[in-house]
């Protein structure tokens, strides 16, 4: 019986800071013009220019380092990565290597081993059938997007599936889009994610080797390029094969793994100190901006919201994620107070109210008070559920409504069983469905739904659903 | 009344602001001088700007109207400010400092053709004082060299005696203040490239602390040891010069300027001041006419009140090897962007990327560029890093705390700037390792970072010439601690006067007349 092989996958994540300006010259930063119109002599590497960091670059690094719980290095060093491509107008890229600005921290479960400033390559474009730089007719380049400010995120391999990879990249995106430090846009390439995949058995603390894969440009893309690769390591190994180190390229037209093993890949990048920069030293001043600057981040809030308010996982991680309607959320609880749980606000927030918000064409949401006011009287049973959703769309379509004025002036309140009222329509509904009644007596629970239904059109929603149950149950002498 | 060209920069300077010499007459002496170069000093002068078209940004397209107003000097030179301290001083630049518009190669021909779409800072600091750009000077190709013999564009000719060279790799520089056709010259030095051609050429040359002038603009070679300085027939001018350009540049992380500025020296003693004598140069290859004026030298401050101490250097010994490390490592990385792809000479450019990478850089570099790009490339090379890479960087050290020792106990350390006067063309030419070893005096003082001046000290007799071979300078190292140019300056000032070297040679001298109009 062949033995069960656990993924274990590290990602590489690649994230262009929002500056004004490029990492070592005064260009502006663009997306989608004309190329080469945000070029000088320094981004163009003309013989004699030299580069001066971005000191906003190195804020929103820290930034991102503090998010991550990193270690800040009190001196951080650039080093120059050495290599020939076109894209690489100096030859070697400014990155940091030994000595990162950002050391080991952690997100959610997952561990950070670093993460460090660097500058973009510009964008070739391969003229020709293939797309790349082999066999094609002619390479153009575009230096609009050379020197851009990228920090690079690397993780510990502590992810156990493409599932998992892709959860946490999306956990990781929202973080950093919450720090206002990038666009995050994995189609503009702001935000780009390469996966380190291996796969070893079950319980084995040993690392298999690991394969490369680049070019998932969506969250979808790395999830299927991990399960892809996944499954050819597990299907090689399970052939007594075995993998082979290498950087795969993932074509999301075909969904196929290629390998770029060629030349181009082929580096001793002579890695040393860059001479023409001095080490990053951030004051106590730019620490503490960027601590203060920090808001409260999903994981934290995911967290928050699990102890304190009692609600489970899924709902808590869906609600801080969108810091907009966290805020929200949280001024519900505040304002429905002891009237109902904030779990019963979440339900309410992420489900009934983001369904009649998309039923109404993505409108505003309501204000807090109104909406707080609804699910104070649906918990005290002044209005059914149903004829609480009612009043939802109306508060949807007025944002300002008074809800105790909607109830009466809709006539939603709810029946309760003490007028007989209710226990009337249920005597009704029960002689107009003699069928579903004898199928009831005879064991048939879920007939009892017909009458249900029967007696909630005709009272409008305004029933409860629990009292019309019992009703039916006593009536029915069972 | 004596020519104009015999003025020394202030002096010159301070008759221009008098109104006692006319700027325009004084500026065209000196391009006349300039082209009238015999000795291949210059790549470009004033004289070359009539056949250039305006092309400011190296485009291959005229300049838009309003910019690359025409001047003397030239449609595309940076235009100097009407006033300054150095209002209407022309200055020769070495090939290696960018000057838009204005062709700048670095003495490659890798770079034939390039018109660079900015200006260094240093030139522009001189520009802004009112200085105008004479030309640009010939170099070993990318400062690399000892002898000026590794330039692309032919060797330049030592004014003294002209089969011998001027020194390196600012030979062009050097050669022109010392033939007189400039009154003053930039250079660069990483490991001696001032000193060693000044000391060549009989001529002051100043090499500031690493840092005191901003490299934006000047074509790397070896990032943490290249710094520009000037090259002057005296100190008062060397202060001068220093004084414009040094100070932090935003363009430059690594420039910090010097704090308090510069002053022009007066002072004429040399009492109280500790002068330490490495007890190393006792063992050190040296011709004997240079170890004798080093020792006359040594005498006459004592003369001026000065203290002899002697001091010990134990790692300068291993200066050459580790410079000879660091430098071409970070050489075969600042080099590595004249691929062909975006200006300068492109070979083979029907070919795949990687043929057009290799020719253009089998044809465009010269020999002795090509040893250092692959020394380099070597020593950085996974495996072989900390052997090479890391031990240099550990000898780096080691260097500068001998000097901090040393400092510790005096105010300067003094050896010769080279162990020999000029030598002939060809003499070294193929042999690497002794033209390696011009730098064994300058290497330990860039590898320190600290700043150091060639001081004319006397003449001595070619030990490679025959009977009656006349006598060829020969030049003093004075060192000071990091920043600290004003002392050094002041010491090398009066040292300057006790010597009295334009007196003693006399008309040896060659922007004296003798050899310029021979």
């Amino acid at each position: 019986m062949p033995e069960e092989l656990e993924a274990v996958i590290g990602l590489e994540i690649h994230v262009q800071l929002a500056t004004r300006t490029k990492m070592f010259c005064g260009c502006e930063l663009s997306f989608g013009d004309e190329p080469n119109v945000h070029t000088c002599p320094i981004c163009l590497a003309h013989p004699g220019v030299l580069p001066v960091p971005n000191e906003e670059a190195v804020r929103y690094a820290l930034k991102i380092g503090m998010a991550l719980g990193c270690e800040i290095a009190p001196r951080s060093i650039f080093h120059r990565k050495n290599y020939f491509y076109p894209d690489n107008p100096k030859a070697y890229q400014i990155s940091q290597y030994d000595i990162p600005i950002c050391g080991e921290g952690k997100l959610g479960d997952i561990r950070i081993t670093r993460a460090h400033l660097e500058e973009d390559a510009a964008k070739t474009i391969h003229v020709g059938e293939s797309g790349r730089i082999h066999g094609s007719a002619a390479s153009l380049v575009d230096f609009n997007r050379g020197g851009t400010p990228l920090v690079e995120i690397v993780t510990e391999p502590d992810l156990r599936g493409a599932a998992e990879a892709a959860e946490w990249a999306r956990l990781l995106r929202e973080t950093v889009r919450q720090l206002g430090v990038s666009d995050v846009n994995m189609e503009e390439g702001s935000l780009r994610v390469d996966a380190n995949v291996s796969v070893r058995p079950a319980g084995s603390t040993e690392l298999g080797v690991k394969t490369e894969l680049k070019n998932m440009n969506s969250f979808r893309f790395l999830q299927r390029g991990i399960e892809a690769e996944l499954e050819r390591q597990r299907e090689l190994i399970g052939a007594e094969g075995t993998v082979e180190q290498e950087t795969l390229h993932f074509d999301p037209a075909s969904g196929d793994l290629t390998s770029l093993r060629s030349k181009e890949e082929a580096h001793d990048y002579r890695y040393f100190p860059e001479p023409d920069l001095v080490a990053i030293a951030p004051t106590e001043a730019m620490l503490q901006e960027a601590r203060d600057s920090l808001p409260e981040l999903p994981a934290a809030r995911t967290a928050r919201y699990e102890a304190e308010l009692g609600l489970d996982e899924a709902q808590a991680r869906l609600l801080a994620g969108d810091p907009d309607q966290a805020a929200y959320f949280e001024a519900v609880v505040a304002a429905v107070g002891e009237a109902a749980e904030p779990r019963v606000v979440a339900n309410w927030v992420t489900g009934d109210l983001t369904a009649a918000l998309r039923a109404a064409d993505d409108a505003e949401r309501p204000a807090v008070q109104p909406l707080a006011d609804l699910i104070g009287a649906v918990a005290s049973k002044q209005v059914s559920h149903a004829g609480g959703k009612q009043v939802l769309a109306i508060l949807v379509a007025d944002g300002d409504a008074d809800v105790a004025a909607v109830i009466e002036r809709e006539g939603l309140a709810q029946m309760g069983g003490d007028d007989g009222e209710l226990a009337g329509i249920v005597a009704a509904a029960i002689e107009a469905d003699p069928a579903a009644a004898e199928q009831i007596r005879s064991g048939n629970g879920k007939a009892i739904g017909a009458i249900v239904g029967a007696v909630m059109r005709e009272t409008k929603g305004r029933a409860d659903g629990g009292e019309v149950n019992r009703l039916i149950r006593e009536q029915l002498g069972l | 009344m004596a020519e104009l060209t015999d003025l020394t920069v202030a002096e010159a300077a301070a008759k221009i602001a008098a109104g006692e010499i006319s700027a325009e007459e004084y500026g065209a002496a000196w391009r006349a001088a300039a082209a009238a170069d015999e000795l291949n000093a210059y790549l470009w002068t004033a004289e070359h700007a009539e056949s250039l078209e305006p092309d400011w940004n190296g485009d291959g397209e005229s300049a838009p109207a309003g910019e690359g107003e025409a001047t003397p000097y030239g449609s595309n030179a940076p235009a100097p400010a009407e006033s300054g301290p150095l209002a209407g001083v022309p200055i020769a630049i070495k090939d290696i400092f960018t000057t838009q518009g204005i062709p700048t190669t670095a003495g490659s021909r890798i770079l034939e053709g390039y018109r660079p779409p900015y200006t260094a800072t240093a030139v522009r600091k001189l520009t802004a004082a009112g200085a105008h750009v004479l030309g640009k000077t010939n170099m070993d190709e990318f400062a690399m060299g000892s002898s000026n013999e590794n330039s692309g564009y032919g060797p330049v000719l030592n004014p003294w005696d002209r089969g011998r060279v001027p020194g390196g790799s600012s030979g062009g520089s050097a050669a022109a203040v010392a033939g007189g056709l400039a009154p003053a010259a930039l250079g660069t030095d990483t490991g001696g490239s001032i000193r060693q051609p000044a000391s060549l050429c009989g001529i002051v040359g100043l090499k500031p602390t690493y840092g005191a002038i901003s490299r934006f603009g000047m074509i790397a070679f070896a990032s943490s040891l290249d710094q520009c300085g000037p090259f002057t027939r005296d100190v008062t001018d060397a202060a001068l010069l220093l004084g414009v350009m040094q100070g932090m540049d935003q363009l430059d992380s690594t420039s910090v300027g010097i704090e308090g500025g510069i002053e022009l020296p007066t002072r004429e003693d040399l009492a109280g001041l500790r002068f330490g004598v490495p007890r190393e140069l006792g063992e050190a290859t040296l011709d004997a006419g240079v170890r004798a004026v080093f020792e006359a030298t040594v005498a006459r401050i004592e003369e001026l009140g000065g203290q002899i101490v002697e001091i010990t250097l134990p790692h300068a010994e291993h200066g050459i090897s580790a410079y000879y490390v660091l430098a071409p490592a970070e050489a075969s990385s600042n080099l590595a962007r004249f691929d062909g792809v975006r200006y300068g000479l492109r070979e083979a450019g029907d070919a795949d990327l990687v043929e057009m990478y290799e020719t253009t850089r089998s044809v465009g570099f010269g020999p002795e560029v090509k040893r250092r790009i692959m020394l380099g490339t070597y020593a950085l090379s996974s495996g072989y890093y900390d052997a090479y890479y890391g031990q240099a960087q550990k000898v780096r050290t080691r260097i500068a705390q001998d000097f901090d020792a040393a400092f510790a106990d005096v105010d300067f350390v003094i050896t010769p700037t080279s162990p020999s006067v000029a030598f002939e063309l060809g003499a070294k030419t193929d042999d690497p390792l002794a033209m390696y070893m011009n730098d064994f005096f300058t290497v330990p003082m860039s590898l320190a970072g600290i700043p150091a001046i060639a001081l004319p000290a006397g003449l001595a007799a070619p030990e490679d010439g025959g009977d009656g071979a006349p006598r060829l300078p020969v030049g003093f190292q004075i060192a000071a601690p990091a920043f600290a140019e004003q002392k050094l300056l002041e010491a090398a000032h009066a040292l300057e006067g006790a010597l009295g070297f334009e007196a003693a040679a006399g008309d040896a001298i060659p922007w004296k007349g003798g050899a310029r109009h021979a």
